[in-house]
């Protein structure tokens, strides 16, 4: 704030002083030059005519000359001093616009304003560094559910194309650099409403200084960085940070879990998935046979990996292998999305391609090409850029990954449900089998829209009636909760994955499970089944409903209230 | 030797000296207290507290106010000034006379702090 003012009385300074003089000077011509009254006498203009005069005639408004003809000794000193003021004027104003119009000052308002609006944030927020194409998922997916995001890109640009955006939340948007400390603590990183801070810039330094600077001064957030090296991630864990995503592991990890549990892979993406999208069917990839990698670059690279971990042999596609490096199987060099290169890779008796070069265009045109030589391959194709989503939907392409996408997913999970984390973590080393059934029950409790996936404390401030039932020592199972609070034959439709109490998890618990005070619940399921059970959480005439399954006799009034007050909350 | 301290030295002290200047003289004697003399010391006044402009310092800013005040005491002066010589049409009477002085006198008071502030800072710079 004071910045602004000073620099901007500074550069007022010399406007001013030369509008003071100019008056000073002018003002006192007038009075020294003789004038005429109106009989003829010699008359000398006093300071109040003379400032008046000069006032109206300086912004070129011109009154006449006043109170009597002037001289042409007046006039001629009248000519010289209206040129020079209006010379002045102009001078004056033209500085203070340039003023307004500096590039350093526009900056200054705009991250003053940008402060003072963050301050004045009343509901918890994520700090989001860098809004690329990750950036950009994120953000639009933590507003989908309707948690609040604070957003720092350096480019300006970046910035304007999020102001753009249809969000369904206000996310504030600074231009500036997050590797300075100054813009992340006008960014809120000591608001303590801040609930962790994600940096997604594609610089690994930027990243590893956010984290630092994060964990220095607001210790106890949540701190999640994208590193694209080993040694950056080693560096980033040395000090506390709390996750950091490697986009190129998390994608062939993906790859790998939609290659050996098609099971997993389908629990994974509904449970993590966007908002308000369709189920989509398992797809089950070839597990043995020969696979072709396009493009060997670092997604290549993790990809390759993986497969070979898989117990599988690709055959790698790559224009320019003495800059990726070469694999230690077999390679062919080329873009692949020529016919000739695939074929020499062996495309006619491939099972599967992973079309993973960096380049949108290249991607389809080698899918497009391999589906011409041999139609029944299985295809994962690779999107890097979002605006692209039409055409990989075109493209019949069996698995279509948006990196981007899948991080930004997957720390949307980690800040809004950790639990899910937790449980697909665990989930990893279940049978695929396993996973299959969970899919199937879930399947069962949904429509066709993706599972809502929430964690329910059970604490007064969440669930007031159970933890009162629970300190008077009454016994709720998880089955109680599962019932509906209208009509307690019918249950909920929702599961409960995992139960955290005292430190220790419980995967899929049974509805036999007595509940205690300070558990905590993941459930999935359709978001009426959260609204419904919130109500047998939170009223204790509804849970003791559903307990025993009799209304007390609470008098008419209290039941018509009651009843209104539940389609309310159903509502 | 910085340039920009001589000017501005040199403004603070002659807005005190010509604001002396006009000040002295019997208080309600018209003949002591010309009106070009009045007429410098707002224009001086003027521009020494423009030149206080944008001093972030704890000095600068106690600077700009003793300037404002005067600024402000100088204008009711010329304010009088201008109401007894053309609005009233009384002329300068000793009453008016004496409440333009006396006015100037105030802002002469603003002024003499402000030149002992800026004596205050060079004393404590040597050391």
């Amino acid at each position: 704030m004071e910045n602004i003012v000073f620099l901007a009385f500074r550069r007022m300074r010399r406007p001013l002083l030369t509008l003071i003089l100019a008056y000073a000077v002018a003002t006192l011509g007038l009075t020294l030059i003789p004038g005429q009254d109106a009989d003829g006498n010699l008359w000398r203009m006093d300071f109040f005519h003379a400032f008046y005069f000069i006032s109206f005639t300086a912004t070129t408004i011109g009154f006449g000359e006043i109170p009597y003809e002037f001289t042409d000794a007046q006039r001629l000193w009248v000519m010289i001093s209206l040129y020079g003021l209006v010379v002045v004027w102009f001078y004056a104003i033209g500085n203070l616009l340039s003023l307004v119009q500096d590039r350093a000052f526009q900056q200054a308002v705009t991250e003053r304003r940008f402060a003072r609006r963050i301050r004045r944030l009343r509901e918890p927020f994520h700090l989001v560094c860098g809004y690329g194409e990750t950036g950009t998922a994120l953000v639009q997916t933590l507003t989908e559910r309707h948690q609040h995001a604070v957003v720092i890109d350096i480019d300006p640009d970046r910035v304007n194309a999020l102001k753009l955006e249809n969000l369904r939340e206000y996310v504030p948007a600074l231009h500036g650099d997050a590797a300075r400390p100054i813009h992340l603590l006008e960014a809120g990183l000591e608001h303590p409403l801040c609930q962790g801070v994600v940096a997604l810039t594609n610089v690994n330094e930027v990243n590893l200084k956010v984290a630092i600077t994060s964990k220095l001064l607001h210790p106890d957030i949540k701190v999640i960085c994208r590193a694209d090296s080993h040694d950056i991630e080693e560096n980033m864990r040395s000090f506390g940070t709390d996750y950091v995503v490697d986009p190129f592991d998390t994608f062939a990890t993906h790859l790998a879990m939609a290659l050996h549990a098609p099971g997993l892979y389908v629990l994974q993406e509904w449970l993590a998935g966007r908002h308000h999208q369709p189920l989509q069917e398992p797809v089950y990839p070839p597990r043995e046979g020969h696979w072709i990698v396009c493009g060997y670059g670092r997604f290549g690279r993790a990809v390759y990996g993986r497969l070979r971990q898989e117990g599988l042999e690709p055959v790698v596609v790559e224009a320019t292998p003495e800059i990726t490096g070469t694999p230690q199987g077999e390679y062919v060099t080329g873009r692949g999305t020529e016919a000739v290169t695939l074929e020499q890779a062996g495309i006619d008796q491939a099972v599967g391609l992973v079309a993973g070069t960096d380049d949108d265009a290249n991607n389809l045109s080698i899918i497009m090409t391999a589906q011409a030589l041999n139609p029944e391959l299985f295809i994962v194709a690779r999107q890097n850029l979002q605006e692209n989503q039409r055409i990989f939907q075109a493209v019949q392409a069996q698995v279509v990954m948006h990196p981007s996408s899948i991080i930004a997913n997957h720390i949307r999970v980690l800040l809004g449900t950790p639990m899910l984390y937790q449980f697909m973590s665990l989930a990893m080393h279940q049978q695929d089998s396993w996973a299959c059934e969970l899919v199937s029950r879930i399947t069962a409790v949904l429509e066709d829209e993706l599972p809502e996936v929430w964690e329910q404390p059970v604490d007064e401030e969440e669930a007031w009636a159970v933890s009162q039932a629970l300190t008077q020592g009454q016994v709720v199972t998880l089955g109680d909760l599962l019932r509906n609070p209208r009509q307690r034959e019918r249950t909920l439709p929702c599961i409960p994955l995992l139960l955290l109490r005292d430190g220790s998890w419980v995967t899929l618990p049974g509805e036999e499970m007595p509940l205690r005070t300070d558990d905590r619940i993941l459930f999935c399921g359709r978001l009426v089944a959260n609204r419904r059970m919130s109500w047998t959480l939170q009223n204790e005439h509804a849970l003791n409903y559903v307990l025993t399954g009799e209304a007390r006799a609470q008098g008419w009034i209290w039941r018509r209230l009651q009843r209104g007050a539940a389609e309310n909350g159903n509502g | 030797m910085n340039p920009e301290k001589v000017v501005f030295g040199f403004f603070i002290v002659l807005s005190l000296t010509l604001n002396f200047g006009f000040f002295v003289g019997e208080m309600d004697n018209p003949a002591h207290h010309h009106v070009y003399e009045l007429f410098a010391v707002v224009v001086v006044n003027l521009i020494a507290t423009v030149l206080k402009f944008g001093d972030r310092t704890q000095m600068g800013a106690v600077l700009l106010a003793t300037s404002l005040v005067a600024v402000l005491q100088l204008l009711a002066a010329v304010l009088v000034w201008a109401w007894a010589e053309h609005i009233a049409g009384t002329g300068l009477t000793p009453v008016a006379t004496a409440s333009i002085v006396s006015l100037s006198g105030g802002a002469m008071l603003a002024n003499v702090i402000s030149v002992v502030l800026l004596v205050i800072e060079t004393v404590m710079l040597r050391r």
